[in-house]
């Protein structure tokens, strides 16, 4: 690998000269191949197919390596975004995996989950041209896929972890919890991570569906972390299995608690405990973990006609595996319009195309039942938009009167998640915040309880992948950084 | 993996196993509940406590088997392992010096009964137990009942043993003839709901073990929520244990049946 990665070295310097900005600019965006809409509600295979090597070649060479790269702004985890775009326009593919990784330690995972539309993307320079933006995503998977099929990882020599190498345990995981991993392996730290439930990956397993995220790319990223030294303990609840001071009397000397958001809300109207009314959470977890209709012994219930309530990515998760679940008629309700709805375009689009009946502005104000308690039938309420709320979004306000009935069996509630308390209420004196979230400083993710540093959706109380191991991140280096003062 | 180390058969349906878990038997007290789970596509099923071992390491789970997955944990022998336990899940149960306490369980509700009417006895209340099965060999774990109850009421619906009749019986003679101070009931939910009401009427606080359909049992998919007092709560960590008097018995039959 050529040592030198800036943006002055003479490759890139060279690599800028062989083709002017213009002609750059005038290349298009490369369109990502899909599965066929038909084909692919029959099945639970990825829908982006990824792109080919010459795909991903040129599609790099539209990066003009600008002088000021704004993209690296928009990434929670800095990656050096021109750096590896510029190795992949040069076909050094590993390269370019190896300088994402430098940064994060899930790049297969951020290239497909990631909402580069407003991160990274929305900061390429083509944009202020009227031009689409480098596609940083799919360039991103690129690298991290090739790795993956083309390097053999498990031969190179893991870095020796030193049997006297402080210990430091981390609870929950998810994406903050493998980044916080990955960052702490890096450095030389015995790292064991805490996992409540039978697999390891968290949201990245029993959230993200196979279509999107297969769980081969997970594990993989996992495999790579076990090869770094990583100790993985399954079924064990920190807090109840083992407490806190337990880590510590074991000789854990740093705790970083990413515990999640587990708690689905719900939205507290008439008719919500009825049979057939679930949290995303339940009917997600019940195929995507448990592999319900997928040979798992975990039944779940399919539904014909099925409401999805919420517009963000779980509810798109959601909605697309109701119809990969045979359902005939799948609803999203959103009590906003679609362009105040959070989830990813891509999602978006990729629902629409499916055949999901988007119900914007629209809002469920009541379910009804059968007499044996089973959902039949679902009242919303349709919306208007008001003023601009907190958020910034326009406040969806109900049009009196405007109530209709309509007949489902399954209503998927997908309206966002609380944190988990179990954590944080078993630690003495840990500061929570009214959201019961673990408050932390910003910068180093530290809590005021010594050494115990948090991240992710227990800090946050609902947010990204990335966002989540951005935190990780940070926590990694203010933890490092106070145990080798020590 | 988690050894099976005994395995004995109470019943046709119900089996006692002990069960490797160091960790569980050391920080597990009464009221707690683990999930566990059978072969690599298996199911995540919450199982209550029996007892436990701190010193040899072990958990006792009492199973009734009912469904597929409980029947494949019931057809385990010693030395086989199930694929994963986790615990204690669940609030402990609420021990205090009450003076008298009513313990009633029926069927296999008896099993996570037993360590609370331990730690009732171990705290100085007067306990007195009713045990309720359908038959004489739906009645268990009698002698362990007895040896930490000051007086034990069997009922049998068949009168195969004890008296005949259901539970409420055996419950309304101890609340006619004494005070009694704290009620915990444990047991099919139908016969909760009738101890419930039962204890209602003589105004005596009564806590309800809930039994709910749950995925993970950490709180993470709402599957086990139930009204009580108007309110939604999640059996899995906000219970299992919850004021019998405000419970909407009704509505968690209805999930249950149509689960």
């Amino acid at each position: 690998m050529n040592q030198d990665t800036s943006r002055d070295a003479q490759w890139r310097v060279e690599l800028r000269q062989r083709i002017n900005p213009k002609e750059r600019t005038a290349i298009d965006r490369v369109v990502m191949p899909q599965l066929d809409p038909a084909y692919r509600i029959t099945c639970n295979e990825e829908v982006n197919q990824g792109i080919t090597a010459e795909q991903a070649m040129t599609e790099a060479t539209r990066c003009l390596d600008c002088n000021n790269p704004q993209c690296v702004t928009g990434c929670p985890v800095g990656i050096d975004i021109p750096g590896f775009i510029k190795r992949i326009e040069c076909g050094q593919f590993g390269e370019a995996a190896a300088t994402i990784k430098l940064t994060s330690s899930l790049p297969a995972v951020c290239g497909r989950v990631c909402p580069q539309e407003k991160q990274c993307e929305s900061r390429c320079l083509h944009n202020k041209m009227k031009r689409p933006p480098v596609a940083i995503g799919y360039l991103e998977r690129f690298a991290a896929d090739w790795q993956l099929a083309n390097e053999d990882e498990s031969s190179q020599a893991a870095p020796a972890v030193s049997p006297d190498a402080p210990r430091v345990a981390v609870v929950g995981s998810g994406p903050a919890g493998l980044s916080f991993a990955g960052d702490m392996a890096k450095r030389g730290f015995r790292v064991t991570v805490f996992e409540a439930l039978h697999e390891i990956g968290g949201v990245l397993k029993y959230g993200i569906p196979e279509f999107r995220l297969p769980n081969r790319i997970v594990d993989h990223e996992i495999d790579g972390l076990r090869r770094m030294g990583v100790e993985f303990v399954t079924n064990c609840l920190i807090g109840r299995t083992l407490t806190i001071d337990d880590l510590r009397e074991q000789g854990f000397r740093g705790i970083f608690v990413a515990s999640g958001a587990g708690f689905p809300r719900f939205m507290d109207i008439p008719g919500e405990n009825l049979t057939g009314v679930m949290s995303s959470n339940e009917y997600l977890t019940r195929i995507n973990l448990m592999e319900a209709g997928r040979g798992g012994d975990t039944p779940v219930m399919r539904g014909k006609v099925i409401a999805v309530i919420g517009g963000g990515n779980t509810a798109m998760d959601s909605a697309r595996t109701a119809l990969r679940m045979g359902a005939e008629r799948v609803m999203l309700v959103y009590r906003r319009s679609e362009d105040e709805m959070p989830a990813r375009r891509e999602e978006v689009g990729h629902a629409r195309e499916e055949g999901v009946e988007f119900m914007t502005l629209h809002n469920p104000v009541e379910y009804v039942g059968d007499d044996k308690g089973r959902l039949c039938a679902m009242r919303v309420q349709r919306m208007e938009l008001g003023e601009p709320d907190a958020s910034g979004r326009r406040s969806p306000v109900p049009v009196p009167g405007a109530i209709t009935e309509v007949p489902v069996d399954l209503v998927i509630v997908a309206v966002g998640v609380s944190p988990n308390q179990l954590v944080p209420s078993s630690v003495q004196g840990l500061e929570v915040s009214r959201r019961h979230t673990i408050v932390v400083d910003e910068e180093t993710m530290c809590s005021n309880v010594s050494m115990l540093y948090a991240g992710g959706d227990i800090v946050r109380g609902g947010a990204t992948v990335i966002l989540a191991m951005g935190d990780g991140r940070r926590a990694a280096a203010a933890m490092a950084a106070q145990l080798q003062s020590e | 993996m988690n050894k099976i180390v005994s395995k004995e058969q109470f019943s046709a349906a119900v089996t006692k196993l002990v069960v490797e878990a160091p960790l569980i038997a050391r920080s597990r007290r009464a009221g707690h509940f683990v999930i566990v789970r059978c072969g690599a596509h298996g199911e995540r099923i919450p199982l209550t406590i029996a007892d436990a071992d701190p010193v040899a390491g072990t958990i006792t789970l009492v199973v009734q088997a009912v469904g597929d997955s409980t029947r494949k944990i019931c057809a385990l022998e010693p030395g086989d392992s199930l694929t994963d336990v986790v615990g204690p899940l669940g609030k402990a149960t609420r021990i205090e010096q009450f003076g008298t306490v009513l313990c009633c369980g029926g069927g296999v509700g008896v099993a996570p009964l037993l360590p609370i009417i331990r730690a009732m006895k171990a705290a100085g209340n007067r306990v007195v137990s009713v045990l309720a099965g359908r038959s004489k060999d739906l009645i268990i774990l009698e002698d362990e009942v007895r040896a930490s109850s000051d007086e034990v009421i069997i009922m049998t619906d068949d009168g195969s043993y004890g008296q005949q009749g259901l539970v409420t019986v055996g419950v309304e003679q101890v609340l006619q003839r004494e005070h009694v101070d704290r009620c915990v009931t444990i047991g099919p939910a139908i016969m909760m709901k009738f101890v419930a009401l039962l204890t209602k009427k003589y105004e005596v606080p009564t806590e309800a073990s809930l039994n709910a359909i749950m995925v993970d049992g950490t709180g993470m998919c709402g599957a086990c929520r139930v009204t009580v007092g108007g309110r939604t709560r999640f059996v899995c960590v906000e219970g299992p244990e919850f004021d019998a008097h405000e419970i909407d018995f009704d509505e968690l039959l209805q999930r249950l049946r149509n689960g």
